[in-house]
């Protein structure tokens, strides 16, 4: 690697300096403040503040009602990300086995990723919609009664689709560009040796896919985490009783809705700390590569 | 040429200075589609009018967006001189005694003449403090009525101008029409929390909290689980439901629930009085509608007492200087003169806030004419609203009506019973209300 040695001492620092200002005041000083409210306790006008020191932190890691948030932000990132990751494989194979309209594919699969979040789930909204939507019109053929404004499993099935839906496009576009690097040559000779299809995708293209799909299951972690929000908000607003529910909608409802700021700095604050988990985590491993 | 230039850039000057002179009062409102345009000819007309003040009037998204970004305002120093809050935040303003004018005190030092006693009582007594004093103005109030298809109850049976008037003949009049296949389902309602839980206990003269439902101080708490007529209702709708007989229309407003009244799914709805232009829109050429108070248990003591109000009321922000707050009192002079209250109110659906306006409306036969449009009225003044009926005032009230939904949700999902549900709206609503208290004394 090529070092570059500056003679003038501070030119590195002008030249970092635009970042720097960029970075201070559109992060760290808002998630300062947020540090900051967490530990006290404030009525919405700011008149009167108090310092409550960890209050915040232990009123909320002893309600159910966050516990419960954690759980559903659970269940609902590792389905958004599974449901994403394997869509999307499966149409990069497709793709990957097709010799002429490889591209044409490409091009349509990648337009849900250009859909503006709230449309995606206005869509959904009125697909599955309980009164006018095709979709619980389907399922009522087969005999299932769909009602996500009741069942907090079919609200969930709805967010976990409609989030996933627009990340498809963009996982997707990783795998064929993953698939695309892995030498035809290895899967030729396995196939000579007698592999058939699913042992040549299980021993060979997946290991081989395995730097790609990791980065992206940290890449849909954060997004389901983080930028679903206008999602949850267009299909089912955290609802029914919590069910869709997850932190980041938390942290809106508390602290913009319910004007609750202490604990909703507090929240945010526990946000923070996962996404530095899971940064570090993103450049230890990631970083690294895992080689076979 | 050059002289008639000349003149028309003195003229011109002219006006600019004049304009400059002209004080600016900022209004912050969360009226959009065709309300905002009502609301910005009103603006327009009030302009016109006189030539020492200029309205400016924004919308500035829902209403929690709009009390949201006025607090923020606030706190950036750069408020509005009058937002609108909906009923909900009435305890958030109201605590919050060095941001708010209160209106009375307002009109009383800018010696701007204003009658109190001028307002429909049932409407202002949500927004006065315990001596009697308005601290804000109403502007926009409206109050839940059963909006009911004329024709189904035809198809049934049943006769189309006899809206049920209590439950129990609301559930015999559903079941008839379901079984003889004129609707699907025989009710589903708006705003459960605003409709199905204060109305509905304000409509039974129960109380829901303590110390005169909030209006006695921040020391006080929800008791819905103690409401036993609630805790029968909840109870016969989680059972309704299970039958077919109601439809859930999902949680804060019910969503779900205006398309299934307008499509003829089902019967019976029940909504703001402010629906009924939304009403009448979406079921023209359908079916023909008809208007109803909401229904009561006969065999509770005291049913019906009269209904509250909902919508939302003027608040006039603290940190202007004076000549702002003279614009701001002849603005909310000429908001509620009974003129423009029966413009607005006619035109809304709202509720005409002042004695003048309901008078005004009489006299112009609006109410005959308009069958259905005087039902809120007539629920909201059928008795002297007694301290269950008045109102609510509790903070953190907004999400207090999420606990309302969610407990409501799980009642009806069947993972509760009524008894555990409304106990549970006590126990998670309270530990809300406690959190405020301490966060404003």
């Amino acid at each position: 690697m090529k070092r570059i040695f500056f003679r003038n001492k501070f030119l590195p620092y002008l030249l970092i300096a635009p970042q720097m200002v960029v970075t201070i005041i559109f992060f760290l000083w808002p998630a300062g403040e947020a540090v900051l409210q967490s530990f006290q306790r404030e009525d919405a006008f700011g008149l009167h503040t108090t310092w409550v020191g960890l209050a915040n932190y232990r009123a909320l890691f002893q309600d159910p009602a966050y516990i419960y948030s954690l759980q559903v932000t659970v269940v609902f990132t590792i389905g958004v990300t599974a449901l994403a990751l394997i869509s999307a494989l499966l149409l990069a194979l497709a793709v990957d086995r097709t010799t002429k309209a490889g591209s044409t594919y490409t091009t349509l699969l990648v337009w849900p990723y250009a859909v503006a979040p709230a449309v995606v789930g206005v869509l959904w909204w009125f697909l599955f919609n309980p009164t006018i939507g095709l979709m619980p019109y389907l399922l009522s053929l087969v005999g299932y009664h769909w009602d996500h404004a009741l069942k907090g499993d079919d609200a969930m099935i709805l967010v976990i689709i409609s989030a996933a839906w627009p990340q498809v496009s963009y996982n997707f576009l990783f795998f064929v560009a993953g698939l695309k690097s892995i030498p035809a040559s290895m899967r030729e000779a396995a196939a000579i040796d007698g592999a058939g299809p699913v042992k040549r995708f299980f021993t060979i293209t997946l290991p081989l896919l395995s730097p790609t799909t990791f980065f992206l299951v940290v890449v849909n972690f954060v997004y389901a985490m983080f930028a679903t929000f206008p999602v949850i908000d267009a299909t089912t607003q955290g609802g029914p009783a919590d069910a869709t529910n997850i932190l980041v909608y938390k942290v809106y409802q508390d602290g913009f809705v319910g004007l609750n700021l202490g604990s909703s700095a507090a929240q945010s604050v526990v946000l923070l700390a996962i996404v530095i988990v899971l940064t570090v985590i993103q450049f230890r491993f990631i970083e690294r590569r895992i080689e076979y | 040429m050059i002289r008639t230039t000349l003149v028309g850039a003195m003229a011109l000057a002219a006006s600019v200075s004049m304009a400059q002179a002209k004080t600016t009062i900022t209004w912050w409102h969360a009226m959009g589609g065709e309300l905002g345009q009502k609301l910005d000819q009103i603006v327009a007309d009030y302009n016109k009018s006189q030539d020492k003040f200029k309205v400016v009037a924004t919308y500035k998204g829902s209403y929690p967006q709009t009390m949201t970004a006025a607090i923020a305002a606030f706190r950036a120093k750069k408020q509005p001189d009058i937002v609108q809050v909906f009923e909900v935040g009435t305890g958030t303003m109201m605590a919050a005694k060095g941001a708010v004018y209160p209106v009375y005190k307002l009109m009383k030092d800018m010696g701007e003449p204003f009658d109190p006693n001028g307002f429909l009582k049932a409407v202002v007594g949500y927004y006065t403090d315990s001596q009697g004093n308005m601290l804000s103005m109403p502007f926009n109030s409206s109050t839940p009525i059963m909006y009911y298809n004329k024709d189904a109850f035809k198809k049934a049976g049943l006769d189309p101008n006899q809206p049920p008037k209590t439950w129990g003949e609301l559930v015999a009049d559903s079941k008839q029409i379901m079984k003889s296949g004129a609707a699907k389902c025989g009710f589903t309602s708006g705003w459960i929390s605003w409709i199905q839980a204060e109305n509905f206990s304000a409509w039974h003269n129960q109380p829901i909290g303590t110390e005169d439902n909030g209006f006695g101080g921040l020391g006080a708490r929800l008791e819905f689980g103690k409401d036993k007529a609630l805790v029968k209702h909840w109870a016969n709708l989680a059972e309704w439901q299970k039958e077919g007989i109601f439809k859930y229309g999902g949680p804060v407003g019910g969503n779900d629930a205006p398309p299934m009244f307008y499509s003829g799914d089902c019967a019976i709805y029940m909504n703001s009085s402010a629906s009924r232009a939304g009403v009448l829109a979406n079921t023209k050429g359908k079916f023909e509608v008809g208007y109803g108070m909401l229904p009561y248990y006969a065999d509770v003591k005291g049913a019906p007492q009269n209904t509250i109000i909902g919508g939302a009321t003027l608040w006039v922000l603290r940190g202007h200087d004076k000549a702002h707050y003279k614009g701001v009192a002849s603005f909310l002079s000429y908001l509620s003169s009974a003129k423009v209250q029966a413009d607005w109110s006619q035109f809304s659906g709202y509720l005409p806030i002042t004695q003048a306006a309901y008078k005004l409306g009489q006299e112009q036969g609006f109410y005959a004419k308009n069958p259905g449009s005087d039902v809120g009225i007539k629920e909201i003044t059928l008795n002297p609203p007694t301290a269950n009926s008045k109102g609510l005032r509790f903070g953190n009230y907004v999400q207090v009506r999420d606990v309302i939904d969610t407990q409501f949700q799980k009642l009806l999902a069947g993972n509760e019973t009524a008894q555990q549900a409304l106990d549970n709206v006590d126990t998670n609503g309270n530990k809300l209300i406690e959190q405020f208290q301490k966060a404003n004394q």
